[in-house]
C-alpha cells in the first residue's frame, strides 16, 4: 500500500494538471485492476531505481573533491577505486534481485488474466473489418444468438470471453477501463477474458494501425446489470420494428431499392447482407460509423449523404439520394429500437 | 632474387625523415581529382564523413515530418494533414529514422573513427565501403523521391501484412519501402564486414584486446548484431516483395502463408536494430566519460562484457513486440525474462560510468552535458522497457501512446543525446576547429528540456487511452490539452536542432582552432592531426596500454612499411602481433558503377521481375571490373 501511495504520488506530480487518474489505471474490469496494481508497483520501483540513480550521478559529478593529500594521490585512489567496485557490485546485484522480482510479479499476474475465466463464459465472437467491429453472441440456440455492431452489452461480475477474428487486416480491441489489448489477426482466433466490475459506459478503439481510418475504428462496451443486460438481449433478439409513420415506411422502400440493402441486415426485412454493420437495432446504439459520430438526426443524415467525407476512404460508398429520400431513410432507420 | 634486393627497390618509412615522409604519403594515399575521383574516393574518412552528412540531412527531412504530425495532433479533429498523408508522414518518419538516419549514423561513425582509433590507415575493403556508401545514398533518395510523387510508404515502419500485402496496399507505396530495406541492408552488411575485418586484422601493434578503445569494442558488437540481424529483414522484405510482385502467398492466410511469420522475422531484425542503433551510442559515452572525467575508465572488462552479453540477449527479445498477438502465455513469459535480463549489462555499464565520474574530475563541457542528459533520460526509457517486457502491462500500454515515449526515451534519450556528444566531441578532429561552447549549452538545455517536455507526458496520454498512429481524435477524448502541449515542447526541441547545425556550420569556418588533442584524451585518434592526412598515421602507433595517450614516455612506432605504395600493418587477432604487410586497395570508379547497376537492377525489379534477369548482366560486368585481376606483384614478404 505503501509503495502504491508512493507510485500515485509520483505520478501525481507528472499528471498534475489532469483531473483524474488515466483510464487504464482507472479500472472498471477484473482484468485492468490486475494490471493496474501491477502496474502501480512497477512504478513504484522503477521512481525508487531512477532517483537513485540520477542521485548517484549528481553525486559523481560535484561532490567535494580532495585536492590536499597529493602525496598519497595513488594510495587515496586505490581505496577510492575499492570502495567504488564494492558500490557497483552491490548496485548490479540490486539489480538483479529486483528484476527477478519483478519478473515473478509479472507472471502471477499473467496467469491470473490467463485463468480469469473458465470455459462456460458468456462468449461473443467478435470479428473486425476495415473499420468497425461485428459481433454475435454465441448461442447453441440459433434463434438466441445476437447479433449487433460497434457496441457491446455485458452483465456486471459475468466472465465473458471475447472470441477475436479479422476479416481483413490485423486489428487490436482494446478497452482500457476493462483489460489490456489483444489483436485479431486473419487466420487465427484469438481469446479475451474479461469481467467487468463497475456498471458503465466504457469506451475503446482499434490499437493496431489498420489503414486509413484506423483513427476512427471505436468500441463501446455498455456495462450493465445482469437484469438490464437480459432485457438488452430480448430487445436486440427481436426483429426489427414496423416502420410508423409514412415518411419511415417510404425510407424503408428506399432503403431496400438503393444500393444500402447490398451491404446490410435488417432482419424482417429482406435486406441480409452482413458485408456491413447489421442495422436491425441501429438506434438503439450510441454511435455511427464505428463510433465516429454520436446517434442523432443530424449526424444520421450527414453520414448517408457523404460518407467520405465524414470518415474519408471508409468502405461505405456514397449512395445517391434526393432531400427526400435521404429524409426517408432517416426517418426509418431513427426508429430501428 | 633475393629479398634485399627487393628492399632496395622500396621506399620504407624508416629511411626517410619526418617531412619527405609526409610529402612521400601524401602523394601515395591522396584522393585523385576530378568528378571521376570524386566518385572514385576510399578513404574511409571522406566515406564516413559523406555518411554522416547524408544521414544528418535525412534527420532534419525526417523531423521535419515529426513537426508536420505534431502539428496535425495539436487539435483534435485537426485537418492539417488527412489521413492518407499522415500514413505516409508517420511511415517515413519511422522509416527515415530507422534505416537511413539511426544506423546510418552510427556506420557513419564507426567508418570515420574505427581505423584511427585502432591505428590503420584505412579501413578494410575500402572498395566495398564506397560501394555501401552508394547503396545506402541511392536507397534512400529513392524512398524520398516515391515519397514526393505522393508514392510514400503507408503502412508503418514495421510494415504488417496482410496491410502491407497485395490485397490492402495496391499501388507501389508499400514495394519502395521494402526495397528501400535492400538497399540500406545491403550497405549496413558491407561496413560492418570492413568493421569486423578491420577490428581483428588491422589493429595497431600492442593493441592486444584488453587494449582496444570501448567504442571500437562497441562497433565490433554492434557490426556481429548486423550480420545476424539484418539479414533476417532483408528476407522477410523480399518476401514481402515477392507476394506482391510474383503472387508467392508466403503471408497470406488464405492461401496457406501466415501473417505472424511476418511479425517473427521483421521483430527478430527489429529489436536488434535498436541495439544496433544503442550499443554505438553507449561506445561514444565510454570514449566520452573518462577524457572529461580525467582519468581511465572504471571497470573496463565489465564494460566490455556487458557490451558482449547486450549483444547476445538483443537476439532474445523479439516477441515481446508480439505479446497482444496471441502468443502462448508459457511462451511470453520467458520473452518477460529474457526481456528483463537485458537490464543487467546496461546497469553494469551506466554504473560503471557513474563510478568513473565518481573518481574523476569532471569538466563540464558541451560533450559531457549530453552525456549526463543520455543517463538522466535514457534511465526513464530503461525502466519503462521494463515494464513493456512485462506482458499484462504490456497489453495495456502497446501500440499507444506510452510505447511512443518509451521508444523515443530510448532512441532519443539513448542515441541521439550521445550522438551529439560526440558531434562536439570529434568535431574538432574532423575539421580541425572547435565547436563553439556557448551554442553548445543552449542547445543542450533546449534538447533536454523540450525533449523531456515533449515526450514526458505522452505516457499518460497512452495510459489514457491514445493509441498510436491515429490521424486525429475527438474533442471528447479529453487528450486535446496535453497534445497542445506536447506539440508546443516538439516546437523547442525542433530548435535545439537548429541550433546544433548552425553550430556546426558556424564552426566549420570560424571555429577555435583544434590541435591535434583538444580534450587532452586518451585514445590513438587524437595523436594525429586535426583533420588527420589522407594516411592518417605517418608513422604507425605501437600501443601498450588502453589509453596510449596517457601512458607517460609516448608513443613507440612501428617501422617497415612501404610509402611509395599503399601499404597497412595487418596484427594477429588476438595479441595485435605485427603479422603482415598488406597492400590497401587504390581509388577506383568501379564500386560507383557496380552501385548505379545494382541499383538500376533493385529499383527495376520494383516493376516487374524481369528487371533482375536483365539486371544481372550489367551487374556482373560492373562486378568482373572490380574485381578483375591486377598484375601487382605480390608482397615480397
Amino acid at each position: 500500500m505503501r509503495i502504491k501511495l508512493l507510485a500515485v504520488g509520483f505520478l501525481a506530480l507528472a499528471t498534475a494538471g489532469c483531473e483524474r487518474l488515466p483510464k487504464s489505471l482507472d479500472s472498471a474490469g477484473r482484468g485492468a485492476e490486475m494490471i493496474a496494481d501491477l502496474f502501480w508497483f512497477f512504478t513504484a520501483v522503477s521512481a525508487i531505481i531512477w532517483i537513485g540513480v540520477v542521485a548517484a550521478l549528481i553525486a559523481a559529478l560535484f561532490r567535494r573533491r580532495d585536492r590536499t593529500s597529493e602525496r598519497n594521490a595513488e594510495e587515496t585512489d586505490r581505496a577510492a577505486h575499492d570502495r567504488a567496485a564494492r558500490v557497483v557490485v552491490t548496485a548490479v546485484g540490486a539489480t538483479v534481485v529486483t528484476l527477478l522480482a519483478l519478473t515473478a510479479a509479472s507472471y502471477f499476474t499473467d496467469r491470473g488474466l490467463v485463468n480469469l475465466t473458465g470455459d462456460n463464459a458468456l462468449t461473443i465472437d467478435v470479428s473486425a473489418r476495415q473499420w468497425w467491429w461485428a459481433a454475435e453472441y454465441a448461442s447453441s440456440d440459433p434463434s438466441q444468438r445476437v447479433t449487433t455492431a460497434n457496441e457491446l452489452h455485458i452483465p456486471v461480475g459475468t466472465p465473458v470471453n471475447l472470441k477475436l477474428s479479422s476479416a481483413d487486416v490485423i486489428h487490436s480491441f482494446w478497452v482500457p477501463e476493462l483489460t489490456g489489448k489483444q489483436d485479431l489477426v486473419p487466420g487465427r482466433q484469438n481469446v479475451l477474458r474479461l469481467i467487468a466490475t463497475r456498471p458503465g459506459v466504457y469506451r475503446g478503439q482499434c490499437a493496431e494501425f489498420c489503414g486509413l481510418q484506423h483513427a476512427h475504428m471505436a468500441i463501446i462496451v455498455v456495462a450493465e446489470a445482469p437484469k438490464d443486460f437480459e432485457a438488452w438481449r430480448q430487445r436486440q433478439l427481436a426483429p426489427a420494428v414496423e416502420p410508423a409513420t409514412d415518411e419511415a415506411r417510404r425510407g424503408r422502400e428506399v432503403f431496400l431499392q438503393k444500393p444500402c440493402v447490398m451491404c446490410h441486415k435488417i432482419s424482417g426485412t429482406p435486406a441480409g447482407s452482413r458485408a456491413g454493420p447489421d442495422l436491425t437495432h441501429v438506434a438503439s446504439r450510441r454511435g455511427l460509423a464505428a463510433n465516429t459520430l454520436p446517434f442523432t438526426r443530424g449526424s444520421l443524415a450527414a453520414w448517408i449523404a457523404d460518407p467520405q467525407s465524414v470518415k474519408p476512404g471508409s468502405k461505405m460508398p456514397l449512395t445517391q439520394l434526393t432531400a427526400d429520400e435521404l429524409n426517408a431513410v432517416v426517418a426509418y432507420l431513427e426508429g430501428l429500437q | 632474387m633475393t629479398t634485399e634486393v627487393v628492399k632496395e627497390v622500396h621506399l620504407r618509412d624508416s629511411s626517410l625523415p619526418d617531412n619527405e615522409l609526409h610529402a612521400v604519403l601524401a602523394r601515395t594515399w591522396a584522393t585523385p581529382r576530378g568528378l571521376i575521383g570524386w566518385l572514385s574516393v576510399v578513404d574511409h574518412k571522406v566515406v564516413g564523413i559523406r555518411y554522416f552528412i547524408t544521414a544528418m540531412v535525412f534527420l532534419a527531412a525526417a523531423g521535419l515530418l515529426a513537426v508536420a504530425m505534431r502539428l496535425q495532433l495539436a487539435r483534435p479533429e485537426n485537418g492539417v494533414l488527412g489521413p492518407d498523408l499522415y500514413d505516409q508522414v508517420f511511415t517515413m518518419h519511422g522509416t527515415t529514422m530507422m534505416f537511413l538516419f539511426g544506423v546510418p549514423v552510427m556506420e557513419a561513425f564507426m567508418v570515420y573513427l574505427v581505423p584511427l582509433m585502432v591505428g590503420t590507415r584505412n579501413i578494410a575493403f575500402p572498395r566495398l565501403n564506397s560501394f555501401s556508401y552508394y547503396m545506402y545514398l541511392v536507397g534512400g533518395v529513392m524512398l524520398w523521391i516515391a515519397f514526393a510523387f505522393n508514392t510514400g510508404a503507408d503502412a508503418g515502419w514495421f510494415s504488417y501484412v496482410p496491410l502491407a500485402g497485395p490485397e490492402y496496399a495496391p499501388g507501389k507505396r508499400v514495394d519502395f519501402w521494402a526495397q528501400m530495406v535492400t538497399f540500406t541492408e545491403i550497405a549496413a552488411l558491407s561496413v560492418a564486414i570492413e568493421i569486423i575485418a578491420t577490428i581483428f586484422k588491422q589493429r595497431a601493434p600492442g593493441m592486444r584486446l584488453d587494449r582496444i578503445p570501448l567504442f571500437v569494442w562497441a562497433a565490433l558488437v554492434t557490426s556481429f548484431v548486423i550480420v545476424f540481424g539484418m539479414p533476417s529483414v532483408m528476407v522477410s522484405s523480399t518476401m514481402l516483395i515477392l507476394d506482391r510482385l510474383v503472387s508467392t502467398q508466403f503471408f497470406n492466410p488464405a492461401e496457406g502463408g501466415d501473417a505472424l511469420l511476418w511479425q517473427h522475422l521483421f521483430w527478430f531484425f527489429g529489436h536488434p536494430e535498436v541495439y544496433i542503433i544503442f550499443l554505438p551510442a553507449t561506445g561514444f559515452i565510454s570514449a566520452i566519460i573518462p577524457t572529461f572525467a580525467r582519468r581511465p575508465m572504471f571497470g573496463y572488462l565489465p564494460l566490455v562484457l556487458a557490451l558482449i552479453a547486450t549483444g547476445f540477449l538483443s537476439f532474445g527479445l523479439w516477441v515481446h513486440h508480439m505479446f497482444a498477438a496471441g502468443i502462448p502465455a508459457l511462451g511470453s513469459s520467458f520473452f518477460t525474462a529474457s526481456s528483463m535480463m537485458i537490464a543487467i549489462p546496461t546497469g553494469v555499464q551506466i554504473f560503471c560510468w557513474i563510478a568513473t565520474l565518481w573518481l574523476g574530475r569532471p569538466v563540464f563541457a558541451t560533450p559531457l552535458l549530453f552525456t549526463i542528459a543520455f543517463i538522466v533520460t535514457f534511465v526513464i526509457g530503461g525502466l519503462t522497457g521494463v515494464m513493456v517486457a512485462s506482458v499484462p502491462i504490456d497489453l495495456q500500454v502497446h501500440d499507444t501512446y506510452f510505447v511512443v515515449a518509451h521508444f523515443h526515451y530510448v532512441l532519443v534519450g539513448g542515441a541521439v543525446f550521445p550522438l551529439i556528444a560526440a558531434i562536439y566531441y570529434w568535431f574538432p578532429k574532423a575539421t580541425g576547429r572547435m565547436m563553439s561552447e556557448r551554442l553548445g549549452r543552449w542547445n543542450f538545455w533546449l534538447a533536454f528540456i523540450g525533449f523531456n517536455a515533449a515526450f514526458f507526458p505522452m505516457h499518460i496520454l497512452g495510459l489514457n487511452g491514445m493509441p498510436r498512429r491515429i490521424y486525429t481524435y475527438p474533442l471528447e477524448s479529453g487528450w486535446g490539452s496535453m497534445n497542445f502541449f506536447v506539440s508546443a515542447s516538439a516546437v523547442v526541441l525542433a530548435a535545439s536542432f537548429v541550433i546544433l547545425a548552425w553550430n556546426i556550420i558556424y564552426s566549420i569556418r570560424k571555429g577555435e582552432p583544434a590541435g591535434p588533442n583538444p580534450w587532452n584524451a586518451g585514445t590513438l585518434e587524437w595523436t594525429t592531426t586535426s583533420p588527420p592526412q589522407d594516411y592518417n598515421f605517418a608513422r604507425i602507433p605501437v600501443v601498450g596500454a588502453s589509453d596510449p595517450l596517457w601512458t607517460a614516455g609516448g608513443l613507440a612506432e612501428a617501422h617497415g612499411l612501404k610509402v611509395e605504395s599503399r601499404e597497412l600493418v595487418v596484427t594477429t587477432t588476438a595479441e595485435a602481433q605485427p603479422d603482415l604487410r598488406e597492400s590497401s586497395p587504390v581509388p577506383s570508379i568501379w564500386p560507383f558503377l557496380a552501385a548505379v547497376t545494382a541499383s538500376a537492377t533493385l529499383i527495376g525489379s520494383i516493376f516487374t521481375p524481369w528487371a533482375v534477369v536483365w539486371g544481372a548482366v550489367p551487374v556482373g560486368v560492373t562486378l568482373i571490373g572490380w574485381f578483375w585481376p591486377k598484375s601487382v606483384p605480390e608482397d615480397e614478404e
